[in-house]
């Protein structure tokens, strides 16, 4: 049954060559916008662990 | 700005936290029960419900789903609240999730024992509890998606990312896997057959330790790693990287738990080049959590929150260069089928998942009590005594596998092979399992010291139901951080982007093994199971055979000189065409069973299945004393071919009104034929149906040729 919607479906052999040249150019962009990324920016994102409004004196240290 | 007083839920945390700790002791003794089973075959107790076919799959099952799956949901509940600066999207959706899933654990711990399996590995369970997962999984999303969409946090951490490319993909992976033909309320059979069942099955098998065991570890360890170690994560930008790249390459990797078998070359040779590639997510995401303790490596030495974390993080990386090394064929060609494999996934699970819980748990319960950790003496024993687990578990797997595989491929002088005897190649290495369940032993007494560390701290603190935070809301307008930053604030878009990115390699390896003809040759001869046959086989799946005995023949010259010397075939696409589901298996603690129709007669499966170490002495294999007692239902025999006819096996129309008739005929030949060599048996009792169905395995090819290209 399943082979026969694959089937039905029109071009399906394009389908995985579209969505293949999509992910790829992402990636090249995804590549480019990292390595050129605000420096700021990046540190504040990494800094998001830290920021969740609860009062750091409410936090026990393990030792 | 005026900042919002809201409040986080612990209570859904911490009842996660505590099922996570039984369902590990629980799922963890299980599994040295197992250990034990296979070199003292006792302990299988002669009963069906404990023997090691089916307490194998319960074993994998609870550690995975119930341990490690609870466990996961304990991490994300807690780090999605405080990364999202919101309480979860629903209160009631947190508690539908939480028993909702329990339930399911619960089912499965019944029905598996019971033996109402798919035999699918990590996929066993039957199609209702399927349906079950698939709702409370749709649950989880929901209230993640949720959650996400009301968030005071503009930009997504990544964390949040790998649970969201999480949720999306074991969706897909668990729906199109489980996709069955119900028999009756607790039977089924695959859609699929064969060489396209047993991809589907290792694509969604190979990404279940991914998007299951992996990428929601991944992102518990880019948010509690930095909170335990007190800084920054080292590469923001690696981790993004790490992220795409990962979700994107993972999913092509499947096929290399089918190297050299019926499956066709390319699939195969995709699946090792995509798993090599692998290699560089992993070694960048390993990496990324290492550096993060840079300049904190002293305290490394007196926390044991970053002495679990920095060996979790360690195993992740090992095994992540192991399995791309096990996917080269020259390795495979060694390691497939061995206890190498078993000691590749125990460094996953026992040091990345158990490990990287374990720190997370010492790290988050003292916090959610409001005390101290009640001992960190107990918790560095813990940890040594754990790592000594692992390592008592893993090097002697690493040994037996290696010596078990070159003994198969021995030959003497003359070009026979030296070991005539598989038995031989299982004996030899019991040393090895034993030493295996003293690490076990080891790795589990570590676990219950932590679960007296972490009752005594929580009896010591408060417990925190609600803790109260002030955040600032949302602002409607982004920083300027181009086009990726514009995504992180689209989380919509981002999960379509996500699931685009891990359709993109199933679809590419799956679509085509569907619908081209020549992936899969044709062989006349090969001709549905009969009625009896079809029982036997279903018999063969309930008890769990699978997991000790494989059906493929892989075209070596040391495995075609042992499984079928007088007609040297190996196993070919085309012999699986009606197998639903195929039965390949991914161990073989015994001898392959594809050519075993027609080896021995049927008096010997009869006394073997009775008391194997009577008829090979010293035989591992425990007994099975019921199926000599218990009768087949002959009422399922026309509910099962209409069910396969359904799937595409090509039984004659009306053919289920006569099938009983068949399967007596058949039924009473065998019983006679018992019956002459002095053994009395009802036609109708399982032993029967069971040596109808060995003795057809890979018998249609003797009398064949094939049409189409060979494989």
């Amino acid at each position: 049954m399943y082979k026969d919607i694959l089937k039905n479906i029109d071009n399906i052999a394009i389908w995985p060559t579209i969505s293949f040249v999509i992910f790829f150019l992402f990636f090249l962009g995804l590549l480019w916008w990292v390595f050129t990324a605000d420096k700021v920016y990046l540190s504040n994102m990494s800094d998001k662990p830290f920021e969740d409004g609860v009062k750091k004196d409410t936090e026990p240290d393990l030792k | 700005m005026e900042l919002e007083k809201i409040s986080y839920d612990n209570k859904i945390v911490k009842a996660f936290i505590i099922v996570t700790v039984i369902f590990g002791i629980v799922g963890m003794t299980v599994g040295l029960l197992a250990a034990i089973q296979l070199f003292y075959p006792l302990w299988n107790f002669d009963l069906q419900y404990t023997t090691f076919g089916r307490i194998r799959p319960l074993h994998t099952n609870a550690v995975i789903f119930a341990f490690v799956g609870n466990a996961m949901f304990a991490g994300v509940y807690y780090s999605m609240q405080r990364l999202l600066k919101t309480r979860m999207f629903s209160d009631m959706l947190s508690w539908v999730h939480f028993w909702g899933w329990q339930l399911i654990i619960l089912a499965a711990a019944i029905t598996l024992p019971l033996g109402l399996t798919t035999s699918k590995e990590y996929a066993e369970l039957e199609w209702p509890i399927d349906i079950a997962i698939a709702l409370i999984w749709v649950v989880f999303g929901w209230n993640m998606i949720g959650t996400i969409l009301k968030r005071r946090e503009r930009h997504m951490y990544v964390a949040i990312w790998f649970y969201i490319a999480t949720f999306i993909t074991v969706a897909v992976l668990h729906i199109v896997n489980s996709f069955e033909i119900p028999v009756t309320l607790f039977k089924s059979y695959s859609w699929y057959a064969g060489v396209q069942d047993a991809l589907v099955q290792w694509w969604y098998g190979h990404n279940a330790v991914a998007f299951f065991l992996t990428t929601p570890f991944l992102g518990l360890m880019y948010y509690f790693l930095p909170k335990a170690a007190d800084r920054p994560v080292y590469s923001y930008r690696l981790s993004i990287v790490h992220f795409w790249s990962l979700i994107f390459i993972y999913i092509w990797a499947g096929p290399h738990h089918l190297l050299y078998t019926a499956l066709p070359d390319w699939a195969q040779s995709l699946g090792v080049v995509f798993s090599i590639m692998l290699i560089a997510p992993s070694w960048g995401g390993m990496l990324n959590g290492l550096l993060t303790l840079r300049g904190a490596w002293d305290r490394v030495r007196e926390d044991p929150v970053l002495k679990f974390m920095v060996v979790a993080v360690t195993a992740y990386g090992m095994a992540t260069l192991e399995g791309p090394l096990l996917s080269l064929k020259n390795v495979n060609a060694i390691a497939h089928f061995t206890d190498w494999i078993i000691a590749h996934v125990h460094v996953g699970g026992l040091g990345w998942n158990g490990f990287l819980i374990f720190g997370i748990f010492y790290w988050m319960v003292p916090k959610m009590w409001g005390t101290k950790l009640y001992s960190t003496k107990l918790a560095n024993v813990h940890f040594w005594i754990g790592t000594l687990g692992i390592m008592f578990y893993a090097l002697p797997m690493y040994i037996a596998g290696v010596v078990q595989s070159l003994m198969w491929k021995e030959f003497t002088p003359d070009g026979f092979i030296t070991y005539q005897n598989f038995l031989e190649t299982t004996t030899q290495i019991l040393p090895m399992y034993m030493l295996r369940a003293v690490g076990g032993t080891l790795y589990l007494t570590g676990v219950f010291i932590m679960t007296y560390n972490l009752i005594k701290t929580a009896y010591a603190g408060k417990f925190v139901a609600n803790e109260e935070a002030e955040v600032a809301p949302m602002t409607r307008t982004a920083a300027s951080g181009g086009w990726h930053h514009a995504l992180e604030g689209k989380p919509v878009l981002f999960t379509a982007l996500a699931l685009v990115a891990i359709l993109i390699g199933g679809i590419i390896e799956l679509v085509p093994t569907f619908l081209i003809k020549s992936n899969v040759p044709t062989i006349a001869s090969v001709k549905p199971y009969t009625p009896l046959e079809l029982h036997g086989r279903d018999i063969y799946i309930r008890e769990g055979c699978v997991g000790c005995h494989s059906q493929m023949v892989r075209p070596f010259r040391s495995e075609v000189q042992r499984y079928d010397p007088v007609n040297g075939e190996y196993s070919k696409a085309g012999e699986f065409v009606y197998d639903h589901p195929f039965l390949w298996g991914s161990k073989r603690t015994g001898p392959d069973l594809h050519r075993t129709g027609g080896k021995y007669a049927d008096s010997w499966h009869y006394r073997h299945m009775l008391a194997p170490g009577d008829v090979s002495n010293g035989s591992i294999m425990p007994a099975y004393p019921w199926l000599y007692e218990q009768m087949i239902d002959k009422e399922e025999t026309p509910g099962k071919i209409s069910a396969l006819r359904t799937v595409g096996v090509p039984y004659a129309e009306g053919y289920e009104e006569t099938a009983n008739d068949d399967l007596d005929k058949q039924a009473a030949r065998i019983s006679e034929n018992l019956q002459m060599e002095g053994y009395e048996i009802a036609p109708e009792a399982e032993i029967v149906a069971l040596i109808a169905y060995l003795q057809r395995l890979g018998i249609d090819i003797q009398s064949e040729k094939v049409a189409g290209v060979p494989n």
